[in-house]
């Protein structure tokens, strides 16, 4: 028997989240035994390289754009900015080799590599997008080449790379919502799935 | 295992074995303080580059006659801006796709005209100067075919132009006000104020550098910088960062394809490069459902490195 | 600001990179060192035993 409460919309919401994601589920106390190498370790490092970049973006929103310039603090900041973007992208690449020789789109988890590979694309325009708005020698070069790929596409008739407030607010509300937004459902479908297995080997089969 | 046959590349067995234990929580704190500490050690170590940016007012200081010689080739219409087509105006279509001339569709939605914008609007908005207001209102009263006759025979004769004493003069005949704005604007450009009137435009407040980051990548001041710097298209550059700091790696295979051939002698090189990038893009995203591509990590059988104590027990 | 001068890099990398060509590569040193270190942290991870786990095989 279904009472009024069994057709509310957050009931339904709250149950239907709790079976696709129950709490063991969301954070695990196990793991399969084929988890056992140090190539699993480089998804949770390039996530704490994202929360690395975000923390030191948040110091330099602080004192505004200009701050780097001016002060040795806000350049070393700027420093903390760089380098841990730089672990971001090699952590994540490793990551993407990773799980390409593992196959991991494997066994229902296409989505799982779709969104990675999403967030993975929208890390390049982040990343673009900051070497676009630092106001200096660089950025003049790098958008002044770069205007002419995406004005060739149409896109640059609004996504003006040489209109430093658009590409800031690109680079510091936008994209980063995108990119953060992205790897929680990466890390949610992860979840939800569960790690690849191995492949069926004929040793596994012997068995 | 079912009904369904099993496709090895698409499938994956249930896992029936055993589990070990595993603190996420463990795992992320310390990954976060490593990955924390290895950002500080690389940014006390290295730091970061920051060149400053180059001026207009630098730009006409260090190479005058660069900036001048730019001045006239926005007047007559041979600067990249000037011939660039959408975004920016119609003087050309712009590059092509095969038949699809995609920046053209989209139109002109940033509107620039280099003469207006760079170079005449930018002199009225100087203080009063008697000799350059009887200029402006001389090219104003002129009919267009008058402007364009002054303008051709100043070009005509800009391979004699030098830069002394603070003037820039060109030996050419009948070319109306012209030297008065090249050598005024030159002027202009070297006090700075050239910087303020092309960012503003007008206003007060401006965040939108797009007018004289078009004017400073017309000449080749800007560009003769970042050669030294390695940061040219044909050098890899898009990749490369100021100094010797790593750069954005990740480039790689987009700037990669500029260095070869059909892309490196195409006159549609941006628009051919970015459709494959975008295609390699999609197959990326998609190679869990193309056949062949996805059964590479089975055959390649790296997998049996990762797994190697599934695959022993 | 010349309190926090401490916090200038020690080995900045100023003055102009290096570069290596081969045909048609070319590319930084700086980049270089990047893209072999993350083909030899790949390598690494598949080949270095990962501890705390299984640890009987040794003698294998």
């Amino acid at each position: 028997m279904s009472t009024s409460i069994d057709q509310q919309w957050t009931t339904r919401l709250r149950r239907r989240v709790a079976g696709k994601l129950p709490p063991e589920k969301l954070l695990p106390d196990t793991q399969p035994a084929y988890v056992s190498s140090w190539i699993y370790v480089f998804g949770v490092t390039t996530m704490s390289a994202l929360a690395v970049v975000i923390g030191s973006g948040l110091i330099l929103a602080l004192r505004g754009p200009q701050w780097w310039h001016e002060s040795s603090i806000g350049h070393f900041v700027n420093s903390l900015h760089l380098w841990s973007v730089e672990i971001f992208f090699f952590a994540m690449v490793v990551h993407l080799w990773g799980k390409f020789f593992m196959g991991a789109w494997r066994g229902g988890r296409t989505a799982t590599w779709m969104t990675g590979v999403v967030t993975f694309l929208a890390s390049i325009a982040t990343a673009f997008t900051g070497y676009a708005s630092q106001s200096n020698f660089d950025s003049q070069w790098i958008t002044t080449q770069a205007k002419d790929g995406i004005n060739s596409t149409g896109a640059g008739a609004f996504f003006n790379v040489l209109n430093l407030g658009q590409m800031l607010m690109w680079h510091i509300v936008l994209l980063p919502l995108a990119a953060v937004v992205l790897t929680a459902l990466h890390v949610l479908l992860v979840r939800i799935k569960g790690v690849v297995p191995p492949y069926e080997d004929k040793v596994g089969e012997a068995q | 295992m079912s009904s369904k046959a099993f496709r090895p590349d698409v499938d994956a067995p249930e896992w029936k074995g055993g589990h070990s234990p595993y603190d996420i929580i463990k795992e992320g704190t310390i990954a976060l303080v490593v990955v924390g500490l290895l950002t500080v050690i690389l940014a006390t170590l290295f730091g970061a580059p920051d060149d400053h940016e180059i001026t207009i007012k630098n730009w006409a200081n260090a190479a005058p006659t660069d900036f001048a010689m730019t001045a006239i080739n926005e007047m007559n219409g041979t600067t990249t801006t000037a011939g660039y087509g959408a975004p920016y105006n119609t003087a050309s279509d712009g590059q092509k796709l095969g038949p699809l001339t995609l920046a053209k569709w989209v139109g002109v939605r940033i509107p620039i005209n280099t003469e207006q914008d760079f170079v005449l609007g930018p002199l009225e908005s100087l203080p009063y100067n008697a000799q350059l207001s009887s200029a402006l209102s001389t090219w104003k009263s002129a009919s267009t075919s008058q402007q364009t006759t002054w303008v051709n025979n100043y070009t005509k004769a800009d391979s004699t132009m030098t830069f002394k004493n603070g003037q820039i003069a060109v030996n050419a005949s009948n070319a109306g006000p012209v030297p008065v704005f090249i050598n005024d604007l030159t002027a202009m450009a070297r006090s700075g104020a050239l910087d303020t009137a092309l960012v503003q435009g007008g206003n007060f407040f401006s965040m939108d550098y797009t007018k004289p980051l078009l004017f400073l990548s017309d000449g080749g001041y800007l560009a003769q910088l970042a050669e030294k710097q390695h940061l040219l298209g044909s050098q890899w550059g898009m990749m490369n960062e100021t100094n010797s700091y790593p750069g954005q790696a990740w480039l790689w295979l987009y700037t990669f394809w500029y260095q070869v051939s059909p892309f490196s002698t195409s006159a549609n090189a941006d628009v051919q490069v970015w459709a494959t990038m975008m295609l390699l893009s999609v197959i990326l995203l998609f190679l869990p459902l193309i056949p062949g591509l996805r059964a590479i990590p089975r055959k390649v059988k790296v997998y049996r490195l990762i797994w190697r104590e599934h695959y022993r027990n | 600001m010349a309190w926090f001068s401490f916090l200038a890099a020690l080995i900045p990398l100023d003055g102009y990179g290096h570069y290596l060509h081969w045909g048609v590569i070319n590319i930084s040193v700086a980049n270089f060192i990047v893209i072999v270190l993350m083909v030899v942290t790949f390598i690494a991870a598949l080949l270095l035993p990962f501890p705390g786990r299984n640890r009987r095989k040794e003698s294998k």
